[in-house]
């Protein structure tokens, strides 16, 4: 009972949850995305126990770059506005607009990827590694697993926009570029903490 | 099978790339069963080292290795598998649906539980296992005190851990969405229940510990400073992140052993079990204060005493909803017709046993008292009450309840019966005794004791009562080997639930027409309202159903081969392990797998034969 | 076995109010990403200028990124609208579980006793 059969043209108004199978996908997207929280959260808690661990080495205030983490913010935000607009157009059918807005979707997310790379190759720089000190280690582990979930969103979304680039909207790819989205918007959700807790604290408190 | 296709394929290949949730379960409890041997003999060896006092039966170090494996192993490979594999296959039939939401991915979560298990237990060949207890607390799991052993424990954790959760999600998803017409949440068996709440917790724990082992893992390979001191780390992370997974653990395990025995209780009670709605609750509540007491493993730590109060009154606070259940149980028993089966005898001997190691806890829990009891004999026997008097005895419940849906056949009643009463003893044996080894002040985790100060006495008990449960233990393979002919019928304790509403063998669609779910306790309902059979929500048409796939297997043996990689620094056999599994993943996204549909003439031709 | 579709055309049957909805939402979204944008600058600029004391500025972002995420959550990624019941509910459990986990982490390591 999988797949409903539209022998017409159409699909019905939201093709992502039409089907038990899309409908199943969402929610267990929603569960996991219920279980990366704690991922994120127990992170975020080592970070928190751990940054004034600097012994002797760099500490926040003296290398954080509050100019490059707002780009960076900047162009993850609009990432998270340009798959919002995906999403819009595949809701209206039109597929070949959903293509574009996720392929802006992907530059962005290269973009900041790119930054952050820079980033942390300027913190080595100043002699903040990963086994400077504990505050090091945590801070790339955090940061670190945040562009690993950026990377594997990209990774993904391209193969869906490589996979479908000529299919149309069906019932079957319909869920996948939804769930693709909401990962991508949870990516954002995450940096928002980030550049909250990491580097505007770091900096300012 | 019914399946034409299947016939043609052989047995094995058959095996390794199903996705039927029946299979699958089988294969959690095969699997469990061999590792609840393993974890059970190396118990029998701590045992025995530990009858008189100083023998050296092994070497302190291979003590250490014996207790860590023991705990590890019973916990992660023995104890969740086997849950598993009841939660697998009883829990679609029980909700009427003919497979999980994601059969795919429920392979993928058996593969990776047994793939992680063989590694971690592969360290005992290369190096040795890992010696730092099962919590594995820094600094006696970091790279200046531990050995390689410890980097098996971490990666094969990983492994089975990430089998787990995506096990959880299945279970969620399936019991939320897949439920036949009619079975409203507040109607569901009490087993489906617990494995929903169950479900819950692993996904919300196990995250916790998926960070706790990566820190732990950075640090021990590429010197990560999380937990060095010298360089501004601390060791309490590892405690917090570590128990943060570590006490929903034994929510996770208890809860389905509840639901297990609410079935059971019940079933041979003649009874509708008494107050499901507040049983429902409780469930839920022990589910949320789960996650709200894991630093009472820590009181000693020296977090502060506004600190500890808050941890113990709230440890203390879920004693409330679990004597609601200890009253409902009870309740479900008063006046009913009582039958003294063996599935029975178990879940009335894990209500006086429980209730002991519950009232143990809540000692436990009064942060000042557990300065004293803290690291002593007096929590080991605590735990083993809970998780034999408890886990243990459900799964051996559920063991005899469910054996002839499963399997086919009866198990031998007399033979149950010898097997309940020696367990039953030697496990009190064993474990009531300790709890006063403990407060004489017996260390945990010691290879051995002097002469001549009072622990010679209980220590032998002890044994004994261990060597009690071995030799029970051994009856019940003898008795699965011997009933092996005593064919079942679909329903043989007169049930109340969905299960035994299908044929024996389940068929591999489970019901050939969707039922229809009218009360609680549908099967039952009908059975009182005089009739024979369940409504159904359809007519008889084709059934659409799942391909059996190879790629689990690939991918859970891509992150075991990586893993090796790690261990040994030699990161290009990582790259091709991670490769293998990614590429797995590309596959089965680009692929799309549509299944097949089983004709209606072959229903049909199995409704005749069965 | 399904349609394909051309992808020039629309394919998804939407009646008028649908429509309406639809365009609806598209202002609300560029509305919401423009607040966001908006608090993403105040924080930043609150913690750039020295004016604002640090007593004041880590509350004042922090619940600004609660704002924020809650944005994210509930227009986003449609936290809001029917039929998200369950994510609801599992996505407020988490959050519910991560906020003594986070302090304990940050606060309980044995340094400073509570
Ligand atoms: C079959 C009978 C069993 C016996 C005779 C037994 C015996 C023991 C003994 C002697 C220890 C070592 C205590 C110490 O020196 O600190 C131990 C530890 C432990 N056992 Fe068992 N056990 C049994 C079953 C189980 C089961 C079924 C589970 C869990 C499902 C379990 C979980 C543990 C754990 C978690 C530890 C702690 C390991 C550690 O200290 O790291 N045991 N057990
Ligand atoms: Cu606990």
């Amino acid at each position: 009972m999988g797949h409903a059969q539209h022998n017409t043209d159409t699909l019905p108004p939201n093709p992502e949850k039409a089907t038990l199978e899309g409908r199943n996908k969402f929610l267990a997207f929603w569960f996991f995305l219920g279980g990366e929280t704690v991922l994120f959260a127990s992170l975020f808690g080592t970070y928190l126990g751990l940054r004034n661990g600097t012994a002797g080495g760099p500490t926040a205030a003296e290398i954080f770059d509050l100019f490059l983490v707002f780009i960076m913010t900047t162009i993850l935000l609009t990432s998270s506005l340009t798959s919002v607009f995906a999403m819009l157009a595949m809701k209206k059918g039109n597929f070949k607009q959903m293509l574009v807005w996720m392929w802006v979707t992907v530059g962005l997310g290269v973009a900041f990827l790119g930054l952050e790379i820079y980033e942390f190759y300027v913190y080595v720089g100043y002699g903040l590694t990963f086994t400077t000190s504990a505050f090091g280690s945590a801070f790339y582990t955090l940061v670190g697993f945040h562009g690993a979930h950026v990377a594997f969103g990209i990774g993904w979304i391209v193969t869906l926009l490589i996979r479908y680039r000529k299919s149309g909207l069906t019932l079957t790819n319909a869920p996948k570029f939804y769930l693709a989205s909401l990962y991508w918007h949870f990516i954002d959700v995450v940096w928002v903490f980030i550049f909250t807790v990491v580097y505007l604290m770091g900096i300012g408190g | 099978m019914s399946n034409s296709q299947a016939l043609k394929k052989s047995v094995l290949w058959d095996w390794l790339t199903t996705v039927d949730h029946k299979k699958i379960g089988i294969m959690y409890l095969v699997a469990g069963a061999f590792f609840f041997v393993l974890g059970g003999l190396e118990a029998m060896i701590i045992r025995a080292q530990l009858m008189f006092p100083e023998l050296n039966i092994v070497s302190a170090q291979a003590f250490n290795e014996l207790i860590t494996m023991h705990g590890t192993t019973m916990i992660f490979l023995a104890a969740m598998p086997l849950l598993f594999g009841f939660m697998n296959f009883i829990v679609p039939l029980q909700i009427g649906a003919r497979d999980v939401a994601f059969p795919f991915l429920n392979s993928l979560g058996f593969w990776l539980f047994l793939f992680g298990g063989i590694l971690l237990n592969l360290s005992w060949f290369f190096g040795g296992a890992p010696d730092a207890g099962w919590t594995a607390y820094v600094p006696l799991s970091s790279a200046e005190y531990a050995g390689t052993g410890l980097d098996y424990y971490v990666l094969g954790l990983q492994i089975s851990g990430a089998g787990t959760l995506i096990g959880g999600i299945n279970f969620l998803v399936t019991i939320i969405t897949m439920r036949a017409p009619g079975m409203t949440m507040m109607k569901m068996p009490l087993f489906t229940w617990s494995s929903f709440v169950s479900s819950a917790l692993i996904l919300f724990a196990f995250p916790a510990l998926t960070v706790g082992l990566f820190l732990l893992m950075f640090e021990r390979l590429f010197g990560a400073n999380y937990f060095i001191v010298e360089a501004g780390g601390n060791v309490v992370i590892w405690q917090h992140l570590f128990w943060i997974f570590g006490h929903p653990e034994v929510y996770i395990l208890i809860l389905p052993a509840f639901g297990i025995f609410s079935e059971v209780l019940s079933t041979f009670s003649k009874k509708r079990l008494f107050g499901y709605s507040a049983m429902v609750f409780a469930t839920l509540i022990i589910g949320f204060l789960g996650f709200m007491v894991w630093a009472h493993h820590m009181f000693t730590v020296g977090m502060g005493p506004v600190a500890n109060a808050i941890f113990a009154v709230a440890t203390m606070a879920i004693a409330v909803p679990t004597g609601i259940k200890i009253f409902n149980w009870l309740f479900t028993l008063w006046g009913g017709r009582i039958k003294f089966t063996t599935a029975n005898l178990f879940a009335l001997g894990f209500i006086p046993s429980f209730v002991l190691g519950g009232v143990t806890g809540v000692m436990l829990a009064t942060s000042a008292a557990n300065y004293q009891f803290h690291d002593t004999y007096f929590v080991v026997a605590h735990f083993h009450y809970v998780i034999i008097g408890g886990v243990v005895f459900g799964l051996f419940a559920g063991t005899f309840y469910w054996w002839p849906k499963i399997f086919g056949y009866m198990l031998n009643e007399t033979l149950g019966k010898w097997f309940f009463w020696l367990f039953f003893i030697g496990f009190h044996l064993t474990f009531f005794v300790q709890h006063f080894l403990g407060l004489m002040g017996m260390p945990r985790r010691v290879a051995s004791y002097l002469d001549g100060q009072g622990l010679n006495d209980l220590n032998f008990i002890s044994t004994i009562g261990a060597f009690f449960m071995a030799v029970a233990f051994v009856i019940l393979l003898v008795n699965i080997f011997v009933a092996r002919n005593d064919k079942a019928v679909a329903d043989p304790w007169d049930g109340r639930t969905l299960e035994w509403a299908t044929p024996t063998p389940v068929p591999e669609y489970n019901f050939a027409q969707t039922p229809v779910a009218r009360e609680l306790d549908a099967l039952w309902y009908e059975k009182m309202q005089g009739n024979k059979k369940l409504p159904v929500a359809e007519p008889l048409g084709e059934i659409h159903m799942p391909n059996g796939s190879i790629l689990p297997i690939i991918m859970s043996l891509g992150l075991f081969i990586a893993s090796f990689g790690f261990i040994y620094a030699t990161y290009w056999v990582s790259v091709i392990g991670l490769g293998l599994t990614l590429g797995c993943m590309v596959v089965r996204s680009v692929k799309e797998d549509h299944g097949y549909h089983i004709p209606v003439e072959e229903i049909k031709q199995d409704k005749e034969v069965g | 076995m399904e349609p394909k579709l051309n992808t020039n055309q629309p394919q998804v049957n939407l009646s008028k109010k649908e429509k309406i909805k639809l365009e609806r939402e598209m202002r609300h979204q560029i509305i919401t990403f423009v607040v966001m944008i908006f608090f993403t600058a105040l924080a930043f600029m609150s913690v750039a200028s020295d004016l604002i004391p640090a007593s004041f500025a880590v509350p004042f972002i922090l619940i600004l990124a609660v704002i924020q995420v809650i944005l994210q959550l509930y227009y986003f990624m449609h936290l809001k609208d029917k039929d998200h019941e369950w994510p609801n509910a599992f996505m407020l459990s988490g959050i519910v579980i991560i906020i003594p986990m986070v302090a304990a982490l940050m606060l309980l390591l044995g340094v400073v006793k509570y």
